[in-house]
């Protein structure tokens, strides 16, 4: 067969299982989900939009600091993290918060990461690191935790995400092709929201879908209707299964949106998107779909919602309150958690800390 | 005991803790079956099994994030950089990532790995192998850097480098690998990291020294002591951290000191070691704190590595210097 650039970008058509009025578009591919794991699904997604609009919020209020919007990507996040399970390691980018608290991180410690407090970045027992800042770094080290979970015989995955800008980033491509080359459980997610702060995906690359990258490494790759929870999920249990059986890492690109700017510093996505884009994603907004889907089977109402909601604020009203009660940071304590034993000079500065914090 | 060069140490070192420590991994580009480009890990992998010891795409990268995760799953990683002047390209594994690990997960994770990697001149290696980039090592909060001048402290300081729990940069200079042979114990022995060794006693001046440029300040010295001057040379062997005690001891002792590197001068960490011995013992010295370093030009091409380099008359200069202050 000729090899044209067309007959590989139909390799990676876009798989999708509810469309936008929450009607079911492939049977057969349906996850096997409980009514109770649909109606979890959808109460992370309601938290966690709530989440957003709160955190975005406190932010202006000078009560939170560095974030980054989550509105539109509920799908993406939480319908990928849902196929994880609790020993499954993660390591999230800096939009990658909500998978964390998910995952285990109590609501108070992200908020002190938004502030930039060390406690927020104790893990404790939650198998992920702290939201990576240098795009791309996460996943290298994810080729390099899965090998580990290879190494010891583990049946389970490590999992990360990027965004659609970071899949031009060497280390992007290094890390996929590492997992491949050690056929390690890896799962590599390219959230493409479209842009990359102010630039469009378009100017990122000329390959048509961000999962056809995937063929470079030699892996497999999915591009999937990130708006689309139980597509995100199912494509994601699919790439687990794929990964604990042996059969190496995958790439899943979710076509996603961010319905508000690119970090709470100052971006303004009206300088650069249309309004018209905007009420295209508005329409495919991933929690309206599925609400629809749910309510059709009776298995969601109003109240419940609203239930929901008003539990969100009140969790984060407690959050808040707990992070603001959280000791400052001192100079020593810093200085008390950059080695195991400190080093001469370090040894040196304590006393003089100590000192200046005694007075 | 049996007589090793420096590079045989290395390799004794790596196979202690092979043995010693089922989570010590060992990699890197060729560091398997081939044994290593230097054949500092000859014989591992058929000892220990391509579980243990094993070879990467090349990418170094993609090696110092993938040392990061292993590290996240509890493995000793000890990955190889196969020439130092790459260091580059995985500076942000290095520098912005594994250095500060323990820091920024507040003591949820820490990172157990020992960069190792050849470096230095005097072999005529081509463009970006020799570079001494130490400095910039140096600058990093979080990182140990170490440089062995003798087999003997090679394999001490290598063994204690992969026990250590947070990440150590191990350079080895490539014209000490094969140069000379020296006593090294077959029995394990560590050597605790930050701590300087004094190499030769003396008197009149304190020459302070690393990598190379140790066997260049010993044969100064001998030189030194043919004219009646009595020269203390003090090795760090660490070089961040630097050992402080062991330097200010000796200068208020002679009153006069030469730091030596074979970086240039505006690299390498002779000016932060300058700027201690003045703020700690100004009230010692009898002149001025002076350095011998190399020009502050890119690194030669090999054919100009001669003129370039610094060697013993540089120091013999140097010192003549500060005796007459």
């Amino acid at each position: 067969m000729k090899r044209t650039l067309e007959n590989v970008e139909e390799q990676f058509e876009t798989f999708q299982i509810l469309n936008e009025d929450g009607e079911v578009v492939n049977e057969d591919a349906m996850p096997d989900l409980s009514d109770e794991d649909l109606q979890e699904l959808m109460r992370r997604m309601v938290y966690t939009r709530i989440l957003d609009q709160r955190s975005i919020a406190l932010n202006r209020q000078g009560r939170l600091g560095f974030y980054a919007p989550t509105a539109g990507q509920e799908a993406s996040q939480l319908g990928s993290h849902y196929a994880m399970e609790k020993e499954d390691f993660l390591l999230p980018g800096y939009r990658d918060v909500p998978q964390l608290i998910w995952h285990g991180l109590p609501l108070y410690q992200a908020f002190l990461f938004s502030r930039g407090h060390f406690h927020g970045n104790q893990m404790g027992e939650t198998q992920a690191v702290p939201p990576q800042i240098i795009i791309g770094a996460q996943i290298t080290q994810t080729a390099g935790v899965a090998l580990g979970l290879k190494k010891r015989g583990k049946k389970n995955v490590a999992v990360t995400y990027t965004g659609d800008g970071g899949a031009s980033q060497g280390d992007f491509y290094e890390g996929i092709n590492f997992a491949g080359a050690f056929n390690a459980p890896a799962i590599f997610f390219v959230q493409n929201n479209r842009y990359a702060i102010s630039v469009p995906v378009e100017k990122q690359s000329a390959a048509q879908t961000i999962a056809q990258k995937a063929v470079a490494a030699g892996i497999e790759g999915v591009q999937v209707d990130g708006m689309d929870v139980l597509a995100v999920y199912k494509a994601t249990q699919d790439a687990r299964e794929r990964a604990i059986n042996g059969e190496g890492p995958t790439l899943i690109e979710t076509l996603t949106y961010r319905y508000g700017p690119h970090t709470m510093a100052g971006d303004d996505p009206t300088r650069y998107r249309t309004e018209e884009d905007e009420n295209e994603w508005e329409k495919k907004d991933p929690l309206s779909r599925f609400r629809k889907f749910l309510e059709g089977k009776g298995l969601w109402s109003e109240e419940k919602e609203n239930e929901i909601i008003e539990n969100a604020k009140e969790e984060i009203k407690a959050a808040v309150k707990k992070a603001d009660e959280q000791p400052k940071q001192k100079v020593t304590d810093l200085i008390s958690i950059m080695h195991e034993e400190l080093p001469q000079n370090l040894q040196e500065q304590m006393e003089e800390y100590k000192e200046k914090e005694s007075k | 005991m049996a007589q090793m060069t420096m590079i045989q140490a290395i390799t004794n070192a790596m196979q202690t803790e092979l043995k010693n420590d089922e989570n010590v991994l060992i990699f890197g580009e060729d560091v398997g079956q081939n044994g290593g480009v230097f054949r500092a890990t000859e014989g591992l992998q058929k000892e220990f099994g391509e579980d243990r010891v094993f070879d990467t795409p090349l990418a170094e990268s993609g090696i110092g994030g993938m040392s990061i995760g292993l590290a996240l799953q509890g493995f000793r990683p000890v990955p190889e950089i196969q020439f130092f002047g790459f260091v580059f390209e995985t500076m942000d594994a290095i520098s912005g990532q594994m250095a500060r690990i323990r820091y920024r997960t507040g003591n949820t994770y820490n990172m157990p790995i020992t960069v190792r990697s050849p470096f230095g001149g005097g072999v005529h290696t081509p463009e970006l192998h020799a570079d001494s980039l130490e400095g910039l090592m140096a600058q990093q909060p979080g990182l140990r850097v170490v440089i062995p001048s003798t087999p003997y402290d090679a394999k001490g300081l290598l063994i204690q480098s992969i026990r250590e729990n947070d990440p150590v940069i191990f350079l080895e200079h490539m014209k000490l690998y094969r140069s000379f042979r020296a006593e090294v114990p077959e029995e394990e022995y560590t050597i605790d990291l930050g701590k300087a060794d004094v190499k030769r006693e003396g008197s009149d001046v304190t020459l302070v020294a690393y990598g190379a440029m140790v066997h260049s300040a010993l044969k100064a010295a001998e030189q030194l002591e043919k004219d009646g001057v009595q020269a203390e040379v003090i090795d760090l062997r660490t070089i961040s951290p630097v050992d402080y005690e062991t330097i200010i001891n000796s200068v208020e002792k002679t009153n006069r000191v030469v730091v030596i590197q074979e970086a240039q001068k505006q690299a390498g960490i002779a000016a932060s070691v300058a700027s201690e011995i003045q703020e700690r013992a100004i009230l010692h010295l009898e002149a001025p704190v002076l350095r011998v370093a190399a020009p502050d030009t890119v690194y030669p091409f090999s054919s100009a590595e001669e003129v370039w380099l610094p060697n013993h008359n540089d120091i013999l200069d140097k010192v003549n210097k500060v005796m007459n202050f």
